[in-house]
C-alpha cells in the first residue's frame, strides 16, 4: 500500500510510521494491531464508529496514552514523540471556551512547548503566534475571547495553536464536527494550503465525503486497521461494512462515492452518514 | 472626617490586623481565580474545614494552630486530588469524606477542652486582632511563597488549567501541576484562617476572583482586579469592623459580598442592568 522508508532521514521517511501498534485504557486494548505507513505532505483521513479507537490513535501517536505493545515513529525518529514535529488539536467538545483567554493567548500557548518550566514567552514566540494567526487568517481577531468565536474560528484558533511552533504533522481530532459545509470546505482549503507548505495532515472523522473528496488516503479503523489506501480504492461496500459493522449501501454521484446505511425505523429508511449533498434526499430513497 | 480613616491604625493591634489580613486578601484572590475557573471551590473550603483535626491537634498539645492546620491541610488536598484521579470516587465525593471526616475530628478533640465554645468560635470565625507580629510574619512568608509558585509557574498553570490534554501533548508535567494547584490552594486556606476563620475563608477564596471575572476579560487583568477587591474589601471590612464594633472577618466577608452585588448589576460589559438596558427597546410581541 505504501512504500518502505529507504532511508532513515527525515526527509524520506514517513511522516508516521506506526508498527503492530496495541493501545487502550487499564490495560484493555481498543486499537489492535495497527499498522500504518503515511507518506510525507499526505492528507489521510481516518474514519470509522464511535469508540472504534480513532481519538485513541491520535492520543497514542501524541505520546498521551502508552502503548500497550508496538512501535511509532515520527519522521523517522522513534521513542517518544519530539513535540516540536507534531501539532494536535483536540476534539472541540473538550475545550473550554469559557475560560477568559484571548485568540492571541491560546495562538501563543502554541509555542509554550518550545520554551521549559519556569520560562516566559520571547518576541519571537509571539512573532510566530501572530504568524500562526495570519495563516488561518484570525490575525485580525487577535483580541477576541474565544468564547465570542463561531464555530469555524473556533476550530481556526485550535489549528494556529497546533501550528505555532511549525509541527511537521499535524494531527486532527474531528475537525470537521459541528461546522457547516461552507466551514468545512474552507478549513479543507487551509489544510490542503498548509499541506502545501510541507505538512503531513492526519485527521479523524465521520465524514465519508469529506475523506473521499479532498484525502489523499483513507485508513479505515474499527479497532483493529480494516483498509488503508486511496478513497477511491477503499471506500468500497464490504469495507466499509467492516468498518462500520453494519452494511452499507454505496451511491456514487457526480464521480464521489457516499455511503448510508438501511435502518429499519418506524418512519422507514434513514441516512445516518450525513454525506449525501442536499438535493438528493429523493434520489436516495428511490434508490433504497 | 480624617479622623474615621486614621483613628483605627494608632493601635498596634489594629495595623498587624491589617498586614494579616491583607497578605491573605492578596494570596486567596490570586489563587481563587484559577479555583473559580477550575470549579475548585469546594476543594478549598473542604480543606479549610478538614484542617481544625490539625488545629486541635495543636492545641490540645499546646504547639502551634497555625502548624497543626498546615501539617493538615497539605495531606488533606493532595488526598482529595489523588482519591478522585485513583479510586473510582467522584471529585465532590471525595470533598465530602475529607470535610467532614477532619471537622469531625477536630470537634472531638475541640470538646474535651475545658473552655471549648470560646476557643472553637475563635478558630472558626477567625480573630485578626488578635495576630502576632510573629503570626504576620509567618502569613506573610506562606502568601509569599504561594504567589512565588504561581509566578513562576504561570503559564504552566494557566495551560492546564485551560486545556489539560493540550498542556500534556506540549510536554507539561499534568500531572504534577494537577496536584500543585490544590496544594496552593490548601496552603492558600491555612494562610487566611486566622483573618477570616475556617468557615469563611471560602469566601476570600471566592468573591474578589468572582467579583473580578465580572469585570475583566482576559485572566491577566482578572487577576489585578481580584487582588484590588480583596484588597478593598480587607481595608473596608477593617473600618467596618473598628467603627461598629464588629467582627472583623464577617465584616471583610461582607464587604467583598457587597462590591460581588455590585459588580453583578452594574459591570460596564456584564452587569445585569446594563444587559437589561441593552434589550429593553425590544418590540414587544
Amino acid at each position: 500500500m505504501t512504500t518502505e522508508p529507504t532511508t532513515d532521514t527525515t526527509k524520506t521517511a514517513p511522516a508516521l510510521a506506526v508498527r503492530d501498534l496495541w493501545a487502550g485504557y487499564n490495560g484493555k486494548p481498543v486499537l489492535e494491531a495497527v499498522n500504518l505507513n503515511i507518506d510525507q505532505g499526505d492528507m489521510v483521513g481516518i474514519i470509522g464508529p464511535n469508540g472504534s479507537g480513532k481519538s485513541t490513535l491520535i492520543k497514542t501517536i501524541l505520546g498521551l496514552i502508552k502503548p500497550l505493545r508496538g512501535e511509532i515513529s515520527i519522521l523517522g525518529k522513534e521513542g517518544s514523540p519530539e513535540r516540536h514535529l507534531v501539532g494536535y488539536t483536540p476534539q472541540t467538545e473538550l475545550v473550554d471556551w469559557d475560560f477568559p483567554v484571548t485568540v492571541a493567548d491560546v495562538a501563543l500557548m502554541g509555542r509554550y512547548s518550545r520554551r521549559g518550566l519556569f520560562r516566559r514567552t520571547t518576541v519571537e514566540d509571539r512573532e510566530a503566534a501572530d504568524a500562526s494567526l495570519e495563516l488561518v487568517k484570525m490575525f485580525d481577531l487577535r483580541d477576541r475571547l474565544i468564547g465570542e468565536l463561531s464555530g469555524g474560528q473556533r476550530r481556526r484558533v485550535l489549528l494556529a495553536r497546533a501550528m505555532a511552533h511549525n509541527p511537521k504533522l499535524l494531527l486532527l481530532d474531528e475537525p470537521m464536527a459541528g461546522l457547516d459545509a461552507t466551514a468545512q470546505h474552507q478549513l479543507l482549503d487551509l489544510l490542503d494550503e498548509l499541506r502545501g507548505k510541507g505538512a503531513t495532515v492526519v485527521l479523524s472523522t465521520h465524514d465519508l465525503s469529506c475523506v473521499s473528496s479532498r484525502c489523499d488516503k483513507a485508513a479505515c479503523l474499527n479497532r483493529r486497521l480494516i483498509a488503508f489506501g486511496k478513497p477511491s480504492e477503499v471506500l468500497n461496500e464490504q469495507v466499509l461494512g467492516e468498518t462500520f459493522g453494519t452494511h452499507l449501501l454505496m451511491v456514487h454521484l457526480d464521480g464521489q462515492a457516499y455511503a448510508y446505511q438501511h435502518h429499519v425505523h418506524t418512519e422507514g429508511s434513514e441516512v445516518i452518514e450525513t454525506n449525501l449533498p442536499d438535493g438528493h434526499s429523493h434520489a436516495e430513497r428511490t434508490l433504497l | 472626617m480624617i479622623d474615621v480613616l486614621i483613628e483605627p491604625w494608632e493601635f498596634a493591634f489594629m495595623q498587624r490586623a491589617l498586614l494579616a489580613a491583607s497578605f491573605a486578601a492578596v494570596v486567596c484572590s490570586v489563587v481563587g481565580v484559577f479555583v473559580v475557573l477550575r470549579g475548585m471551590a469546594f476543594m478549598g473550603d473542604a480543606v479549610a474545614h478538614s484542617s481544625l483535626a490539625g488545629m486541635s491537634v495543636a492545641y490540645f498539645f499546646g504547639g502551634s494552630v497555625f502548624w497543626g492546620a498546615f501539617a493538615w491541610a497539605v495531606p488533606a488536598s493532595l488526598a482529595i486530588t489523588y482519591i478522585s484521579r485513583r479510586a473510582n470516587v467522584r471529585l465532590d465525593t471525595a470533598i465530602g469524606i475529607i470535610f467532614a471526616s477532619g471537622f469531625a475530628v477536630g470537634i472531638i478533640l475541640m470538646s474535651q477542652v475545658s473552655n471549648y465554645t470560646a476557643d472553637l468560635f475563635g478558630l472558626l470565625f477567625g480573630n485578626v486582632l488578635g495576630v502576632s507580629w510573629g503570626e504576620v510574619a509567618l502569613i506573610g512568608l506562606v502568601a509569599g511563597g504561594v504567589l512565588l509558585v504561581i509566578t513562576a509557574l504561570y503559564k504552566e498553570l494557566l495551560f492546564t488549567a485551560y486545556d489539560a490534554t493540550m498542556s500534556a501533548a506540549s510536554g507539561i508535567p499534568v500531572r504534577f501541576m494537577q496536584y500543585l494547584l490544590p496544594l496552593l490552594v490548601g496552603i492558600t486556606t491555612v494562610a487566611s484562617l486566622k483573618a477570616v476563620g475556617i468557615v469563611l475563608v471560602l469566601a476570600l477564596l471566592v468573591t474578589p476572583a468572582a467579583t473580578a471575572t465580572l469585570l475583566a476579560r482576559r485572566l491577566p487583568g482578572i487577576i489585578t482586579f481580584s487582588v484590588v477587591i480583596g484588597l478593598i474589601s480587607t481595608v473596608a471590612g477593617l473600618y467596618l469592623s473598628f467603627h461598629a464594633d464588629l467582627p472583623t472577618g464577617p465584616s471583610i466577608v461582607v464587604v467583598a459580598t457587597g462590591l460581588f452585588l455590585a459588580a453583578l448589576l452594574f459591570s460596564p460589559s456584564k452587569g445585569v442592568v446594563w444587559q437589561a438596558w441593552r434589550s429593553s427597546p425590544l418590540p414587544q410581541e
